[in-house]
């Protein structure tokens, strides 16, 4: 699936992006022999792709849902403003950044950008994008999240703790906890920073501590098992007590 | 004060080793080990059964029963091959097949495949034998 993906995606895109530079040179856009040979999404001809972690194309949301189950997905996003007379080699720019797929992730790269660095999506470009996967994702880790959220009276700062199998699962839990817990949105969360904490004495809230005692075990005292006729009246009470 | 007996109830716990069975979902009826504990809703479970295997995934508690086998000394998040020796040194498979639990689960698989002829008669079977049991129960009344 994901080679014939792949073959089937370049020649489609090395035309768009022939047709993209050809229309900049017409219209007169000054543009050095780096950036034209740099299209704006590439999966291994230019150097720069280089710095990313790895090469999946960029998914289309049908096609992720079905490949992750995950709601949210890590991409790596590059971009910098476009190359002018003045600056034939401007500084680029990369993020990581949790979204839903490839469209979000881009309208992201562009907020935040645009709030740190004076460079708009009109007056730049995306370089690379690509989909960092977890490396590990059959093992349970400890993340830590920093993230600065608005709430209806002000912003704030906080530093949450999520126990999940990866980073976009983490996040994922953080925007559901936000939810809950403060009414927050998507829109007004901005993550600063995931980190896994490796150890346990570094773990700072108790509802994490709590999971990582030696020996720990639990029982589950009081069961509802859903009836898989989907009835919703029973002639007797269910029993939820073993 | 009268003398009650109290005792603490005998729970199965959700720990490291504890052999579950899925209830519903894609791996229904099958059995994996509990690897490690996510949180107090999910755990991380491992069935290395050759006839059924369980991939290493996050379960849901609540999608997942407790069953009475535990693998002991399992450590914690061991690894695919680790976990495999010790399922099959502790004999989980054949141990849960002698199991009422198991028994009972295929009876009722057995029962649901049936066609109209064959339910009919397994109700003949049955009251043949709720008929013969009966006469004896007569018997040992009438003679006490």
């Amino acid at each position: 699936m994901l080679g014939y993906f792949m073959e089937g995606m370049i020649p489609e895109l090395s035309r768009v992006t022939s047709v993209l530079t050809s229309w900049r040179a017409d219209f007169g856009l000054a543009l050095n022999g780096l950036a034209q040979n740099l299209p704006t999404r590439d999966f291994g001809t230019s150097p720069l792709t280089r710095l990313s972690t790895s090469t999946t194309p960029v998914l289309t949301p049908h096609i992720a849902a079905r490949w992750f189950p995950c709601r949210l997905q890590e991409y790596q996003v590059i971009g910098r403003h476009l190359p002018s007379e003045a600056n034939p080699t401007p500084k680029l720019y990369r993020m990581r950044i949790f979204a839903p797929n490839d469209v979000v992730a881009k309208s992201r790269f562009w907020y935040f950008l645009g709030k740190l660095r004076k460079i708009k999506k009109a007056n730049g470009e995306i370089v690379t994008m690509n989909l960092i996967h977890e490396k590990r994702p059959q093992k349970v880790k400890n993340f830590g999240i920093w993230i600065r959220y608005d709430s209806r009276s002000g912003t704030h700062n906080m530093y949450k703790e999520y126990r999940e199998m990866s980073r976009s699962d983490a996040v994922d839990a953080l925007y559901q906890d936000m939810s809950a817990r403060h009414r927050s949105r998507f829109r007004d969360i901005q993550i600063l920073k995931v980190v896994e904490v490796k150890k346990a004495d570094d773990v700072r809230r108790p509802y994490i501590k709590q999971l990582l005692t030696k020996g720990l075990k639990f029982p589950l005292p009081h069961r509802v098992s859903k009836p898989k006729s989907g009835k919703i009246f029973a002639a007797s009470r269910p029993s939820t007590f073993f | 004060m009268g003398d009650a007996e109290i005792s603490t109830s005998q729970w199965r716990y959700v720990e490291v080793g504890r052999v579950v069975r899925f209830n519903g979902g894609e791996f229904n009826g099958r059995l994996a080990a509990i690897v490690e504990i996510i949180d107090h809703k999910r755990v991380l479970v491992d069935g290395p059964s050759e006839k059924a295997p369980v991939p290493r995934h996050s379960a849901a508690l609540a999608h997942v029963s407790l069953t009475p086998l535990v693998i002991s000394q399992l450590p914690r998040a061991c690894g695919v091959g680790v976990l495999k020796k010790k399922w099959e040194k502790a004999e989980v498979d054949s141990k849960f097949e002698q199991s009422t639990w198991a028994k009972k689960a295929a009876q009722f698989q057995k029962r649901r495949q049936l066609n109209d002829f064959e339910r009919f008669k397994v109700l003949k079977l049955r009251k043949q034998a709720r008929y013969e049991v009966r006469k004896s129960l007569a018997k040992v009344r009438s003679s006490a």
